[in-house]
């Protein structure tokens, strides 16, 4: 979706501002918010592409606004109330109001580690052949799909070379929406600066991005 | 203290309005079964003190150490990194680049905040914040100006937008004067920032 997310190539935010010394977490809220995210995500059964449609349908002036976590927690609450876990009004006051859903499982302090090692591979085994090699001409799709996708914007219609192939993984764009993995090649494609941005870019400047199958075509 | 977050009392931050709300929402989600305190207590102690960027560090250590080891982590880095015990989430497909005089690399995710969590740990604030995701693919020699670090033009710069689940690890160049030195003292050289690419590996001078 052309959310406030999507902002490769963006003017107006101002200078990248480091922080020296910077702690893992700024505020206990922020480690109860990272840990209750990472943890509800067993009980919840949503995957990771879910998580990330949630946080990007953030109204767009609301995404800005908000703090990295804060996005985070309204992505989570999304989540919850969508599979009737943990509604608005139950927030508001504080505690359940009614019965717990019942759900598959929990995530438990003796599982945490286990899980945390096993992650989440996406990649599937090949079911065909990759439709480009490395050195293929591409251009992305000029696409502006409503829901969760991962081509940006800045890279849409134009033009870059096929340069690594990483296999068959999991496909967002259908995953995101419970429609399944659909897995499919992807592809590390490299732009020329001047290519994305125009003949004043920094000719000294290539980007890539790392696109499924579905978002090439030929060029 | 009122519990109820939409109540608003004048010595209220905002800050604390949303600290309510995740007391509220764990309490919640406590009582309801759907997760374990001490779980949650683990997850947060295992990011703030046991996974970071010193692993990372380790990593490249041993890349610039061993050429057996570099060459297997710039073939396979999944499975080099996995050698030191750094895997998992947020890690399961790692590719490595090594930095050269000719090319530098740098690393984002203009979409959300994707990371090489097992070898960085959690990304910081500046990494997820709409200033580096908006202008390091279009401007990142601006970029690398606002962390002090200025390349020769003739420089190549090479932006990783990570979009999918392949994770980045810049090996930053070893510095000059560090011949012979043990994995240890090499990896004291090595930040976080350079294993991004917004900054490159410390010198001998600067950690004397």
């Amino acid at each position: 979706m052309n959310g406030a997310q999507d902002m490769g190539g963006m003017h107006g935010f101002g200078p990248v501002a480091p922080e020296p010394d910077e702690p893992v977490f700024h505020a206990e809220w922020e480690r109860r918010a990272f840990a209750l995210t990472l943890a509800m995500a067993m009980p919840g059964g949503w995957n990771i592409d879910m998580s990330r449609f949630a946080r990007e349908s953030l109204p767009p002036g609301e995404y800005l606004a908000r703090s990295y976590y804060e996005i985070w927690l309204a992505g989570l609450e999304r989540l919850m109330a969508e599979r009737g876990l943990v509604s608005a009004a139950e927030i508001a006051a504080g505690a359940p109001q009614g019965a717990a859903k019942p759900v598959a499982r929990v995530l438990s302090r003796s599982d945490v580690l286990q899980v945390l090692h096993r992650g989440g591979p996406t990649e599937r085994p090949a079911t065909a052949p990759a439709r480009f090699e490395a050195g293929d001409r591409v251009r992305a799709r000029n696409m502006h799909p409503a829901t969760h996708t991962r081509l940006p914007r800045y890279v849409r219609g134009h033009v870059g070379t096929v340069e690594r192939l990483h296999g068959c993984h999991v496909f967002p764009d259908t995953n995101a929406l419970g429609k399944g993995e659909s897995p499919q090649w992807l592809y590390t494609v490299c732009f020329a600066g001047t290519e994305l941005w125009g003949a004043d870019a920094d000719p000294a400047v290539r980007v890539s991005v790392d696109a499924w199958d579905s978002y090439l075509e030929p060029a | 203290m009122s519990r109820d977050p939409h109540h608003h009392d004048h010595d209220h931050s905002e800050l604390s309005e949303t600290e309510l709300r995740v007391r509220a929402l764990e309490s919640i989600l406590t009582q309801k079964g759907y997760v374990d305190p001490a779980a949650l207590d683990l997850l947060i102690e295992t990011y703030e003190t046991k996974v970071g960027p010193r692993n990372g560090a380790r990593v490249v250590a041993r890349a610039w150490s061993d050429p057996g080891y570099r060459a297997r982590l710039l073939a396979d880095a999944t499975l080099a990194i996995a050698e030191l015990g750094y895997l998992g989430r947020q890690g399961e497909h790692i590719v490595a680049l090594e930095n050269t005089p000719r090319c530098h690399h740098m690393v984002v995710c203009t979409l959300c905040s994707c990371y090489p969590w097992p070898v960085l740990g959690l990304p910081p604030v500046w990494y997820k914040s709409a200033p580096y995701r908006s202008r390091v693919v279009a401007d990142p020699r601006g970029v690398l100006r606002d962390f002090g670090v200025e390349l020769p033009t003739g420089t190549e710069i090479r932006v990783w937008d990570s979009t999918a689940e392949i994770r980045y690890l810049v090996v930053p160049m070893r510095p000059a004067g560090t011949e012979g030195w043990s994995e240890e003292r090499l990896a004291a050289l090595v930040t976080r920032d350079s294993m991004i690419g917004t900054g490159l590996a410390r010198t001998p001078a600067e950690v004397a």
